[in-house]
């Protein structure tokens, strides 16, 4: 570029002084009505930080007392009795349930997400593309009481005479299937709340799986691959980040889920391994159900619960969260 | 494949007679997958009627037909076209049938709602409460009324409070980016993992014991809240993040103070967006149930109060009905399951319309 002025002091006109070299300072002055919308803003910024801050406090105070009183046998024992003078109990039974019902449920949700993924991206026909995403959307936006109660009156008594079958024919040899009683199982729980993981961790699994290179994906087609070899060989390695991102959510999800285990379990304070036998409890269902019998120390039992429930769920959040930025992060 | 003549030598006709295209799908697959089909149908019956002594159940069938199928049309697939080809086959129908797996509870759960709830909808369940329905009133007696009415003060006081404090929140992380943006972010994120039941225990404990403030919808409605605001926050931050900036710069070149500058520009831009967010973070509480178990309980008798005593609301109708014994009250219960998911579809429309009419102005899409 030629037509740079020259530098240097700058000549305005035959008559003006030479202007001074130092550039002109630029304050930011902030106008009264500035001051308000930053103050305003700001406040609103806090409080969120706050609430969250105030919760995470009270909750973990509150529960100070009973895992005090009951020492490291609240995370070892099964019973629930914080109210009684000398009651023990302890969550370990409502973990137990926790976790097994939600990897059942995670059993069912990760293949049929990355299938149902895997489907809407490279094999659904294009007209039905859109139609399909918007159907997991709207999948996600149902209430979990109506997908708990559905589970409870339809999908249930129709798996009803196939897990007798399996129990009357498998509970000898595998001690899984052992059961005296079916219907509210574990296994039953965990199978409901699969089908509100599924949506979420499908969504996502279907954003990250449709920014695998185009190019790479045409690529293997040109070198002769099928349809699913291209998938394995491209689409998959791509978004697995981006897959144990999206389950690791549809778990968190999981696990704080409260409508299925608290209309379909038969409640019971064990940790057995018979996956199809009636009766278990989670800590969401333990809360939704025991919270109005309790009293000072029982509720302080439950606000520990929660505070596990909600540490958990907040590691695997930032986890997960953390494993999918970074997978769309590397695809861009 | 034989070669007769000499590559050099084939008549240009011939070649492109010959073109094929291996993606296509011919009649010989379609014949190979109805033959698949047909002997593993008839390999099952003949296992489950003549073979075992079974009694024969429509699901167990049904699985062992797919699999037998599965078999039979990997050994036919690789009998003709080889084992890459059979595998291609084979993981096309899987995924297919995964796919099928998610998305058949979809229509079976609205067809079912939709079902079993026009049998026992009708204009009185929005007109009448359950003050009066015993338990063995026909499921047409009585109505959710109450529990209509609930939901709509408690879903709009827990709008009324996080819509605001979540898009001035939003606000503040992308517009004023000030020293608390990064924790507040954090912060955000984190409130989403946070399970409804222990919201609702939050507030049970905090409000309703400790400062013996008593149930109600309020109560229900500030646990609503905390749920409500990471949704809308995350959500109208993605929106005013892809606010042009120069529009932005504009603004503020004009000479213009900061806050006219968002509340006059960004603010009005990104319209569209934010009415998706607020009304995506409606939908996500609607449906609540566990966390308002715990605040407003729930009842049978119209209280329009939501700052005093129980009150209803239609997930705690639908969760106090589908529990009793009798079949009236399960039928009460799948007519206000239908309520609830008219409401939630209606919001889910409202807000796609909104995204929709923000993408065709040209404002980008969200992600």
């Amino acid at each position: 570029m030629d037509r740079n002025p020259p530098r240097g002091p700058i000549r305005e006109g035959p008559g003006t002084p030479v202007t001074t070299e130092t550039p002109r300072t630029i304050t930011a002055r902030l106008s009264r009505g500035d001051r308000v919308y930053r103050a305003v803003t700001t406040s609103a910024a806090a409080t969120v930080l706050v609430t969250i801050v105030l919760i995470t406090v009270f909750l973990v105070l509150t529960a100070i007392p009973a895992i005090q009183r009951a020492g490291w046998s609240f995370f070892t024992t099964t019973a629930w009795n914080p109210d009684e003078p000398s009651g023990r109990f302890g969550i370990a039974a409502m973990m137990y349930g926790t976790a097994v019902t939600g990897l059942i449920a995670m059993v069912f949700t990760v293949p049929i997400s990355i299938a149902t993924a895997v489907f809407i991206n490279e094999y659904a026909p294009r007209a039905l593309k859109g139609g399909l995403t918007t159907a997991v959307e709207v999948m996600a936006a149902i209430p979990s009481i109506i997908f708990a109660g559905w589970g409870l009156h339809v999908l249930i008594p129709f798996l009803d005479p196939m897990e007798k079958w399996a129990v009357d024919h498998l509970g000898g040899v595998f001690f899984v299937f052992e059961a005296r009683e079916i219907g509210s199982s574990f296994f039953n729980v965990g199978l409901v709340i699969s089908l509100m993981a599924i949506p979420i961790t499908t969504s996502i699994m279907r954003a990250v799986l449709a920014q695998a290179p185009r190019h790479e994906c045409e690529g293997a087609l040109a070198l002769g691959a099928t349809r699913w070899g291209m998938v394995r060989t491209v689409v998959l390695p791509f978004g697995r980040g981006g897959m144990i991102g999206a389950s690791m959510l549809g778990l968190g999800r999981a696990l704080g889920e409260t409508m299925a285990a608290t209309l379909i379990f038969s409640f019971a304070f064990e940790i057995k391994p018979r996956l199809f036998e009636n009766g278990g409890v989670t800590i969401a269902s333990g809360i939704a159900i025991y919270f109005k019998e309790s009293r000072e120390l029982g509720l302080s039992a439950l606000m520990a619960a929660g505070a596990a429930l909600f540490l958990v769920t907040f590691m695997i959040n930032l986890l997960a969260a953390r494993v999918v930025d970074r997978a769309e992060r590397a695809a861009r | 494949m034989t070669v007769t003549a000499p590559a050099g030598a084939r008549p240009r006709s011939r070649v492109a007679a010959a073109r094929r295209r291996p993606g296509a799908w011919r009649l010989s697959d379609s014949i190979e997958l109805a033959a698949a089909a047909a002997s593993s149908y008839v390999l099952t019956w003949l296992i489950f009627g003549r073979l075992m002594p079974f009694t024969v159940q429509p699901a167990g069938f049904a699985i062992c037909w797919y699999a037998l199928f599965l078999g039979a049309y990997w050994g036919v697939a690789r009998d003709s076209s080889g084992p890459v080809v059979a595998r291609d086959r084979i993981m096309a129908v899987l995924i297919s049938t995964g796919a099928g797996l998610a998305l058949a509870p979809l229509l079976l759960v609205i067809g079912y709602v939709v079902y079993r709830g026009l049998s026992s909808l009708r204009p009185g369940f929005l007109l009448e409460t359950m003050q009066l329905t015993g338990p063995l009133q026909p499921a047409t007696e009585g109505g959710g009324m109450h529990s209509i009415l609930g939901t709509i003060e408690q879903v709009g006081i827990a709008a009324l409070i996080s819509v605001p404090l979540g898009i001035l929140t939003a606000v503040y992380l992308n517009e004023v980016k000030g020293p608390i943006a990064a924790p507040a972010r954090l912060v955000a994120s984190a409130m989403t993992a946070l399970p409804s039941v222990v919201a609702g225990l939050f507030v049970y404990a905090l409000l309703i014991v400790r400062l013996r403030w008593g149930f109600s919808g309020f109560a229900g409605s500030l646990a609503l809240a905390i749920l409500m605001l990471p949704t809308v926050t995350i959500a109208a931050e993605q929106v005013l993040r892809i606010v042009p900036g120069s529009l932005r710069e504009a603004a503020l070149a004009l000479g213009g103070p900061e806050w006219r500058a968002v509340a006059l520009v960004v603010l009005p831009t990104a319209r569209t967006g934010l009415i998706t967010a607020v009304i995506l973070g409606t939908a996500r509480i609607i449906g609540e149930t566990a966390p308002m178990m715990l605040t407003a309980v729930g009842t049978k008798i119209l209280n329009p109060n939501p700052f005093g005593g129980i009150q209803d609301d239609l997930p705690l109708f639908v969760y106090h009905q589908i529990r009793a014994p009798q079949d009236t009250s399960v039928d009460r219960a799948w007519a206000g399951s239908l309520v609830l998911l008219i409401l939630v579809l209606l919001l889910f429309l409202l807000a796609r319309a909104g995204g929709q009419g923000g993408r065709r102005s040209g404002k980008g899409t969200r992600r």
